[in-house]
């Protein structure tokens, strides 16, 4: 494969178990930085659940247990990496919009405040900025102290990512970000990923294969629990190399 | 029967009648019963208008006086009036317990309901919740009792008041401990019913569960815990018996919180038996019964406010 | 730099939810204990002062009292349950949303919030003075079912809003009347739900004495070999006064002097009430459980 890039993520013989049920089957493969990550397959099939080991968002899910490892940047997440610093450095953005019950400020507010950001100035900055750079800015400069309630889903969504930059992540991890959106809203937050990805590396669980030939770099194909097939998204859409990815892609299930 | 079977007919004809008999009979009762209650607070609403008002209607004295004048003199009779009916010590004397009831519990109580909501969720259904409910049920003469037989002594012993343990703070604690479960139960509901959602973007963003509760949770609960406080509040200053047990019945300005004084609850619960009906000191008794009646449809009020505006931010 | 500086920050940030996460457990096992301390002192106290006579009906003892409390809850509950659940099946089944509605709501909710002194002087009131009647368990009776109506009739609207759509669309399929509707589908299937209420209530009965004050006064005198109901001795006379348990403890505070035996008999007293509500509570519990589990966890 590629080996110009960096990689950000080193995943080796990953196995993840609800209780007694195996949700992930030793998962091996490398994410690199800035490009797109797409993660694809049918429901079930342990695409999300995979999203959430990255920023050990399954920590917080009883009954979970992991075995394998998985390093960013050499380091490995579980072992050498408190929780809360992996999550400001791999943060997530949701399948349902999820701006908190503040004005759109105080959601942008919110990383830089708990990071121990309190000069107006240099909030204001940062909030700006990264309404700048979700492509959201024009759209509420002028309501900046209302409720973040207010906004449609799609502004809430580009909202939500906002608020990630704010924090300066080095990966954002997108869990279907555009399933609960209109058709414009999800045209403009996928060209705001493929803007973003030339300062951030970006992992995208979708159900939507359209999506993933559309912006990622490279595509994993996961079913049942299973790794199936990771290549360049060129590759993998046009000659994959497994019949069951080709059967998924050209829409004979799922 | 058989007449029944020859003539089917007019027989289901006549219990269709029947049924339709039947059915407006029920309904009727059942109306009745929900007009019922309307007009059983309607009525208590009348007969205290009626009864708190005539201390300014037919003895004369001033809303003013009554509220702001420490000049408790009433005659009790029915034939003299001219006295005083300054009911101002009751009142600041309700405010004051309730008020530091108030400060004492409101933060134990949320970390009471944020310890079984979000800390120890398992705990929380299991222990807390039944333990809440069995203190709510505790009588509250019993809670008095213990006030009476172990803290107002605790307290004497403690600080050597002048007057003896009976005092505000005495007053002050008994209903703290007697308001604690409901702000907890209240709280605890709302920081519940707040949507995981702003748990998973936040715990998501790497905050700590501290950082999440104070900057997430809780303000996203706010309503719901003032609500709470309020509903504290008004149980705060109906409640009597407890606090008459306690509070040293002192008709003064408490001096400070170790000092006896005597609220509007006690007054009416030790002096209304006494009182000639109809007198002024009975009239002026009314009047602070009317005044606890106001209070608490106002606490009513502050409530639907409070989730009107909720409803209307969240639409 | 940059990363040292987040490390500590972070670091002071978990220091900070280690310590309040500390500070929350210990508040909150404090009132668990405290409380579990507080039923434990006055069980355990009325127990240690008790003396056989406190078992006889007689001034030394409370079974008159404890009889007039469970007299005065029972002959309240004769008056409240109908009343509440009918309400309750108004609010749930025969009124439309709107003003009307909303205003009966308000009612229920002030009815609730009002101070059980103020019910207890309206009963006074209302079922003594306008009567001119003596205090007596009826005017207790009474006022003590203004003040569990609007929990039975919420508890009732509750249990009927939240039975399944199907129940009663089944029933009105088969061409069940309205009223056939509700009172052999809708109430049988709720009737644990309401039952639970109905205990809570009785339970907040045992307790209530500032609404008795004035109603049902704090005497009694019963003659227990008198059964003519219209004798004002007989113990089953629901016109006659009839001091309760929590009204017997009320007294006794002042009765230091007359009677030594008083601490004793308020401990006593105390912690009868507190086993009585005690039980209630888990008897409630269990109705509850019992609703589950029938059902499954459905409802």
């Amino acid at each position: 494969m590629d080996t110009t890039k960096n990689i950000k993520f080193n995943v080796q013989s990953l196995n993840l178990f609800y209780g007694d049920f195996q949700a992930l089957k030793d998962i091996s493969f490398t994410i690199y930085e800035n490009e797109i990550t797409a993660l694809i397959g049918p429901s079930g099939c342990g695409k999300s659940t995979f999203l959430k080991t990255l920023n050990r968002m399954n920590d917080l899910e009883p009954n979970v247990t992991l075995h394998g490892s998985i390093q960013l940047d050499s380091q490995d997440i579980n072992k050498d990496m408190d929780a809360i610093e992996l999550r400001k450095r791999v943060s997530m953005v949701f399948q349902q919009p999820n701006p908190f019950p503040k004005s759109v400020y105080e959601n942008v507010a919110y990383g830089p405040r708990i990071n121990g950001i309190r000069k107006k100035a240099q909030l204001d900055e940062i909030v700006e900025h990264s309404l700048r750079q979700a492509a959201i800015w024009e759209e509420v400069k002028d309501r900046l102290h209302k409720s973040a309630l207010g906004l449609s889903g799609g502004q809430q969504q580009r909202l939500c990512i906002a608020r990630t930059l704010a924090l300066e992540p080095e990966v954002i991890l997108m869990d279907e970000p555009t399933s609960a959106l209109d058709p414009i809203s999800t045209m403009k937050i996928e060209d705001l990923a493929s803007e973003l990805k030339k300062n951030y590396t970006i992992v995208i669980v979708t159900h939507n294969m359209q999506q993933a030939s559309r912006i990622s770099d490279r595509t994993a194909f996961f079913l049942l629990g299973n790794l199936v097939e990771y290549d360049t998204t060129i590759k993998l859409f046009s000659q994959p190399s497994d019949k069951k990815t080709e059967e998924y892609i050209t829409g004979r299930f799922g | 029967m058989a007449s029944q079977k020859i003539n089917t007919l007019s027989s289901s004809k006549n219990s269709t009648f029947q049924k339709i008999k039947n059915e407006y009979f029920w309904r009727t009762i059942i109306i009745a019963c929900g007009l019922f209650i309307i007009l059983l607070t309607l009525g208590i609403g009348f007969f205290l208008v009626v009864k708190g008002t005539g201390t300014f209607i037919r003895m004369h004295h001033t809303v003013w006086e009554f509220l702001f004048s420490s000049d408790w003199s009433p005659f009790d009779s029915t034939t003299e009036s001219g006295g005083g009916v300054g009911a101002a010590i009751y009142i600041f004397g309700s405010i004051s317990t309730c008020t530091l009831a108030l400060l004492f519990v409101t933060p134990f109580s949320l970390a009471s309901a944020v310890l079984m909501t979000e800390i120890t969720p398992n705990a929380g259904v299991k222990l807390f919740q039944p333990a809440i409910e069995i203190f709510v049920g505790i009588p509250s003469v019993v809670y008095g009792w213990i006030g009476l037989t172990v803290l107002v002594p605790f307290i004497k012993q403690l600080f050597h008041p002048k007057m003896g343990g009976y005092s505000v703070l005495a007053a002050s604690i008994v209903l703290a401990v007697m308001i604690f479960p409901t702000i907890t139960t209240v709280s605890a509901d709302a920081i519940r019913s707040v949507s995981s959602e702003y748990r998973k973007a936040a715990y998501g963003m790497g905050s700590t569960r501290w950082q999440v509760l104070y900057k997430v949770v809780i303000p996203a609960a706010a309503p719901g815990i003032l609500t709470g406080v309020i509903l504290g509040l008004a149980r705060a200053f109906g409640e009597a018996l407890a606090v008459a047990m306690v509070i040293g019945k002192t008709r003064a300005f408490p001096a400070d919180i170790l000092s006896p004084t005597n609220n509007l609850t006690a007054a009416i619960a030790s002096d209304m038996g006494n009182s000639a009906n109809g007198g002024e000191q009975n009239l002026a008794l009314w009047t602070m019964a009317l005044l606890l009646f106001i209070i608490s449809v106002f606490f009513i009020f502050l409530i639907h406010i409070i989730s009107g505006k909720e409803k209307k931010k969240h639409a | 730099m940059h990363n040292s500086a987040m490390k500590k920050r972070i670091a002071k940030a978990k220091a900070v939810d280690s310590v309040m996460t500390k500070l929350f457990y210990l508040i909150g096992s404090f009132f668990l204990v405290f409380l579990l301390v507080l039923a434990g002192y006055i069980i355990v106290k009325g127990i240690l002062g008790f003396y056989p006579e406190l078992l006889t009906f007689s001034s030394k003892g409370i079974g008159n009292q404890f009889f007039n409390t469970i007299y005065l809850v029972f002959l309240s509950l004769v008056i409240s349950v109908p009343l509440g659940v009918a309400a309750g099946i108004y609010m749930a089944e025969y009124s439309r949303d709107g003003k009307f509605l909303t205003f009966l709501r308000i009612c229920i909710e002030s009815l609730s919030s009002l101070p059980s002194i103020v019910v207890g002087l309206f009963g006074y009131l209302v079922f003594i003075l306008l009567t001119g009647a003596k205090w007596n368990l009826m005017a207790g009776a009474l006022a003590v079912s203004i003040l569990s109506l609007p929990l039975i009739t919420t508890t009732t609207e509750d249990a009927i809003r939240s039975l399944p759509k199907g129940f009663k669309e089944g029933s009105m399929a088969l061409g069940a009347t309205k009223w056939r509707t509700i009172s052999k589908v809708l109430l049988p299937a709720c009737l644990p739900r309401i039952a639970t209420g109905v205990i809570l209530a009785a339970g907040r009965g045992f307790g209530e004495a500032a609404a008795l004050l004035y109603t049902a006064g704090q005497s009694t005198i019963i003659n227990w070999s008198n059964w003519d109901v219209t004798s004002s001795t007989c113990p089953l006379n629901p016109f006659r006064p009839g001091e309760t348990l929590s009204l017997h403890i009320w007294a006794m505070r002042t009765e230091g002097s007359l009677n030594p035996n008083a601490p004793a008999i308020a401990n006593f007293s105390a912690a009868v009430l507190v086993i009585m509500v005690l039980a209630f509570s888990l008897l409630a519990r269990i109705t509850a459980r019992r609703i589950s589990k029938k059902s499954g966890g459905q409802i």
